[in-house]
């Protein structure tokens, strides 16, 4: 294999991983949010204390974060054919990359929601604020660098995940290292993926510190 | 301006029940300095969180300014809410936004026009000496810079009241006196009502114009600090002018002596010498200008004629109890 096909080789799992990565980081980020705070109000003593519904909402996420993401992959084929209408592609494995990646970052959220001291909550709503205020401006306000860094956790893992895509051809370049370095014996191709992916996950890593550093004023 | 009637809150932790206030009355005036002391676990902080409903009381009554708190809609409550101001002890202020933008916070909540709340932060932090400091962070600032943004965003809705959870409990002794100054000038200046808490003798001297002692979720004196003083047995006299131990000699009568308000600053025990001829020994004691009041309180070893210097002392207004040992 001549330098020039594996570059095209590396451009288009590149690319496959870079959109199914993004789409599902964005699904995670908005799904992980609203379900983190929903832990944290309904939990026992919270805004909207809802016992019942959080344990719900706990084994919920339990169940997701215990299933091994390949049987995910699967299991999920039905609901991915109903919500893009193909079961297999970039974006069929978008469904299931988003759906395992949800209750994983709906924790580090609640981790940090739970961050914020309790006596600025308690001083917000002294002032007078409303659920919504509490939330907005200062729950999330206040965690926004524990937000952002467990954000750039999340995604990481699910360039991890998006290796197993290949699965249901879904593509990218996790699925190159596997389908030519491991099963053709390519070395050459395993190779420049990999320093791809290392370098991906870096400038993801470092785009997250900076973001992180500029939001933290502790 | 502040009434509390029949407060009780009990918590409920591990099958344990803990009565953190017990049956509390409390009537803070306008313009009043009233504070409230106790030890660590007494409850204060219940009491002072159930003023502003961020406890639900099992029992009993809020009034602040005419209005029942404990009657209101949560809607209501949450207007009501802004006309009672808070400074905490950990400060609790928002780490993500700048002194200016804490300040604005009530404001904000409020919908105040993004106009007028730049106007009146400025006014604010003119108000508590930070106007240079209106773009820093809080982690930027010393811990009395962190209590004058608290307490500045606690008078952004202009408040009537404000309520002090141990605000100067985490500052060095010159701080404090600072932030007590502050306090007292904006207790002059703006005529606020202040309920504060603390554990500390010194802010009920320098401060108080009321006060009460706390003891396992009651009251156990309450009143103006001139009239506690007068007290027989009271605590806060005892705590606000600590005695040695009484050292009596053969034919020696002591005595504890207090007074307060005029009586403070006259001659009395000059006057008791030449009055009755006898001579008396100063065991300990001090005279002080409290925030409420002139007052003093002196331990005594009279020899000789004991009940006649008490009677004098009596009837000069001052307490007088026996401590002879
Ligand atoms: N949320 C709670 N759940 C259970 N018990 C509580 C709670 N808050 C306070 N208590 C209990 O109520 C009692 C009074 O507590 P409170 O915090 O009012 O005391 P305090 O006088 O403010 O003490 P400190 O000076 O240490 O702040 C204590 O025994 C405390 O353990
Ligand atoms: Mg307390």
């Amino acid at each position: 294999m001549t330098w020039s096909d594996i570059s095209d080789l590396l451009w288009e799992g590149f690319q496959e991983t870079a959109w199914m990565v993004g789409l599902s980081a964005v699904l995670t980020a908005v799904g992980g949010l609203l379900l983190g705070v929903l832990l944290v109000l309904t939990a026992r003593g919270g805004l909207l204390a809802a016992p019942p519904l959080n344990a719900l909402l706990g084994l919920v996420v339990n169940v997701g974060r215990s299933l091994p993401f390949i049987i995910l992959l699967v299991a999920v084929i039905p609901f991915t054919r109903a919500v893009v209408g193909t079961t297999i592609g970039t974006t069929a494995a978008i469904v299931p990359l988003t759906i395992g990646a949800i209750p994983f970052y709906a924790r580090i959220v609640e981790t940090a929601l739970r961050e914020v001291p309790a006596d600025v909550v308690s001083a917000a709503i002294a002032m007078g604020s409303s659920r919504r205020q509490i939330v907005g401006k200062v729950l999330l306000r206040e965690a926004r660098p524990a937000l952002v860094a467990g954000l750039t956790i999340t995604v990481i893992a699910l360039v991890g995940y998006s290796a197993m895509a290949g699965v249901v051809g879904g593509g990218g370049l996790g699925d190159l290292a596997i389908r030519y370095g491991y099963q053709r014996f390519e070395t050459e191709v395993m190779i420049a993926t990999v320093v791809v992916l290392v370098v991906f996950v870096q400038l993801i890593q470092m785009l997250g510190d900076v973001v992180v550093r500029r939001l933290s004023h502790r | 301006m502040i009434t509390v009637s029949g407060l009780r809150k009990t918590y409920h932790a591990r099958r344990r029940e803990v009565v953190a206030v017990n049956d509390v009355d409390l009537e803070v005036r306008p313009g009043e300095i009233f504070g409230v002391l106790g030890r660590s676990g007494a409850g204060k902080s219940t009491l002072l969180r159930c003023v502003n409903l961020l406890e639900r009381p099992d029992a009993g009554t809020v009034l602040v300014d005419g209005v029942e708190l404990t009657a209101l809609s949560d809607r209501k409550l949450r207007a009501a809410r802004r006309r009672v101001g808070m400074i905490h002890q950990h400060f609790a202020l928002l780490s993500s936004r700048t002194v200016a933008g804490n300040v604005a916070f009530p404001l904000e909540v409020a919908g105040v026009p993004r106009t007028q709340r730049s106007a009146r932060v400025a006014e604010l932090l003119e108000l508590v000496g930070l106007s240079d400091r209106a773009g820093a962070y809080p982690a930027q600032l010393s811990g009395g810079q962190k209590q004058r943004v608290g307490i500045a965003r606690a008078l952004a809705a202009e408040p009537t009241v404000l309520l002090s959870d141990e605000a100067t409990s985490a500052l060095d002794p010159d701080t404090t006196r600072s932030i007590l100054d502050l306090l007292l000038d904006l207790n002059r200046r703006l005529g606020l009502t202040i309920l504060l808490i603390t554990h500390e003798m010194d802010v009920v001297k320098r401060v108080c114009h009321a006060a009460a002692v706390m003891r396992e979720g009651r009251f156990t004196e309450s009143g103006p600090v001139s009239e506690l003083l007068l007290t027989e047995g009271s605590e806060l006299a005892a705590g606000l002018f600590p005695l040695p131990a009484v050292q009596t000699r053969q034919g020696e009568t002591a005595f504890d002596v207090t007074v307060s308000g005029p009586a403070a600053d006259e001659p009395l025990l000059s006057e008791l010498v030449r009055e009755l001829g006898v001579d008396i020994r100063l065991l300990g004691g001090g005279v002080e200008t409290l925030a409420a009041t002139r007052a003093g309180r002196l331990r005594l070893a009279v020899a000789g004629r004991g009940e006649d210097a008490a009677g004098f002392l009596r009837r000069r207004g001052a307490l007088v109890t026996e401590v002879t040992r």
